[in-house]
């Protein structure tokens, strides 16, 4: 578990982080968003210990790793993996060296340290490039690597800073789930910093947003995509452009809580109406079905009635501007541009 | 060269009983200052690196003052050097002339260059390796062996290969003042004798040399660079 509270870090008289509280369960994964210029890299540096807070604490199983200095404070820096962005691995080293590396500062036996980096290497699924050099692999090998060396001191919090960025979709979905599968498997609590809204919803449990050096927005990614009127989680999940349907009224939906895999049929049924879909994302995020649809429904529905139905069926309606109004300007309130 | 010709050209295959013991000379101050330079101008390359804002411990007041030490050792032409720091020559040798005398100079010009080559090939290093290091809870001495001058192998190899040629041409320019070598010979047989044969011989055996030389360094970093 990793607890941060009233994280502060000024140069001189800027402020760069006031008063960050953030905490991640035992084998959680929380990730921190934000515009660059928010504070992100600098949190990333104060978590793991490379930057002194001026102020606040940051518990890592039950001790204030933000005070220590000297020896202290290398020792703590152990208890903390970091996976950086570009992987950073020594170009002179080969794979294996490189995640041997830690053990090797540590003075480890070196029979241990053949064997857990063999361990690390099979983990990360790079067995067959042990003895490749760096420029030898592709971004998201080189990634597996930096994740494999950041595990070889078995911290109990890994972070994850930008650890993503630069790499191809593919190469991201799967450095993703091979941290999602290190948390399952080891238990251990991931703070991921990140500027990629999908790297968000393929992988937290937790989401925080940072602006100007403060935490503006956070909660559970379940509880955080279904707020209606919240930046986050617009930003989240986007809306696809609405289809335009003159003659229609539009209503914008949320899902809430559980709906049966057929609810729109059902509303249908129980409108006595048809109901034309405009435009709609569902998708799985923090296990469970999340929602956003733009439908249009004659105009001659009672509003209170349609609400009432949708809401029976576990989702929320709000009514779109009236029918007849100009397709561009009914659907441009619709068309949330992703931020 | 028609105006004075050779007043004692030596005969060609006298050539090499004059040359080879001038190689040796030549081989043994080189060798003498290299391992000063590289003992004394590593340290203080990785010193003067570590001290500036981008190093390890950041310290203007020692960065600034080493930084000015080594660029004392570097303002002055190698001549001049020679002769301001007969002195010091005269203090720690008790002579002013041969072999010993031109260790002193050599040396000094030597770190001080070694020590700013040092100081570009550790920069170079990327600042997220020391990072990477801090984060592993590395001490300073293992980031600065295990990280810093292993990742800059291939620089500190190519900045050698350039100090060691620096360190021939100071040797010829010390045969002034009676160090021996390669130097000397081409000074006072070819130069002040009009021996040509010698001049010419030296010559190709100095090109000869610095591009040996030159394609070994290459070659080297070549084979450090991952």
């Amino acid at each position: 578990m990793i607890e941060i509270s009233g994280l502060t870090k000024s140069y001189g008289a800027t402020t760069v982080l006031d008063g960050i509280d953030l905490r991640v369960d035992d084998g959680r994964i929380a990730a921190v968003v934000g515009p660059s210029g928010a504070g992100k890299s600098t949190l990333a540096r104060c978590v793991n210990l490379l930057e002194r807070p001026t102020s606040g604490s940051i518990m890592v199983s039950g001790a204030d790793l933000a005070a220590l200095s000297g020896r202290d404070l290398r020792r703590a820096r152990r208890q903390i993996g970091t996976v950086f962005q570009s992987a950073s691995l020594l170009r002179r080293l080969t794979a294996a060296q490189n995640i041997a590396l830690p053990m090797r500062h540590q003075r480890l036996p070196e029979q241990e340290v053949r064997r857990r980096v063999g361990d690390l290497l099979e983990r990360v699924g790079m067995l067959h490039r042990a003895n490749h050099y760096p420029s030898q692999l592709s971004g998201g090998q080189r990634q597996r690597i930096g994740i494999a060396r950041s595990l070889a001191l078995k911290p109990s919090v890994l972070l994850s800073d930008e650890a993503t960025s630069g790499l191809d979709p593919e190469s991201t979905r799967a450095i993703l789930a091979l941290l999602t599968e290190l948390r399952d498997d080891l238990g251990v609590t991931i703070l991921v910093i990140t500027h990629e809204m999908d790297v968000v919803r393929g992988i937290a449990d937790h989401v925080a947003q940072l602006d100007h050096g403060r935490i503006v927005e956070q909660g559970t990614v379940a509880d955080v995509v279904r707020r209606s009127d919240s930046p986050l989680a617009t930003a989240l999940l986007p809306m696809p452009p609405v289809v335009a349907a003159p003659e229609l009224r539009q209503w914008r939906l949320r899902l809430e809580g559980t709906v049966s895999p057929v609810w729109l049929a059902n509303v249908s049924r129980e409108l006595g109406s048809d109901v034309a879909v405009l435009a709609a994302l569902i998708e799985e995020s923090g296990q469970v079905p999340v929602g956003r649809l733009t439908v249009g429904l004659e105009p001659r529905l009672d509003e209170r009635r349609v609400s009432d139905v949708f809401r029976n069926h576990g989702v929320v309606a709000e009514p779109g501007a009236p029918a007849g109004l100009h397709p561009v300007l009914a659907g441009g309130r619709d068309a949330e541009p992703a931020a | 060269m028609s105006v004075f010709p050779p007043l004692i050209a030596t005969p060609w295959p006298d050539v090499p009983g004059l040359l080879l013991p001038a190689v040796g000379e030549t081989a043994r101050m080189v060798v003498v200052v290299m391992t000063i330079v590289v003992l004394l101008g590593g340290p203080l390359g990785l010193l003067i690196f570590n001290t500036s804002p981008l190093g390890l411990t950041p310290n203007r007041a020692v960065h600034v003052s080493i930084s000015w030490v080594a660029n004392l050792g570097r303002s002055l032409p190698f001549l001049v050097l020679m002769a301001a720091i007969i002195p010091v020559t005269k203090l720690v040798f008790g002579t002013t002339i041969g072999f010993k005398a031109a260790i002193i100079p050599m040396s000094v010009a030597g770190v001080a260059f070694f020590a700013r080559l040092t100081e570009n090939a550790v920069r170079e290093v990327p600042r997220e390796l020391l990072d990477v290091g801090l984060a592993i809870g590395a001490g300073r001495w293992q980031i600065m062996s295990g990280i810093q001058l292993r990742e800059a192998l291939p620089g500190l190899a190519a900045g050698l290969t350039l100090n060691v040629i620096a360190m021939i041409e100071y040797s010829a320019i010390a045969g002034a003042i009676g160090s021996g070598g390669i130097g000397y010979l081409a000074v006072n047989y070819g130069y002040r004798r009009f021996d040509n044969s010698i001049m010419i011989a030296c010559i190709v055996l100095l090109v000869v040399l610095v591009q040996a030389i030159q394609f070994t360094g290459d070659r080297v970093v070549r084979a450090l660079t991952h």
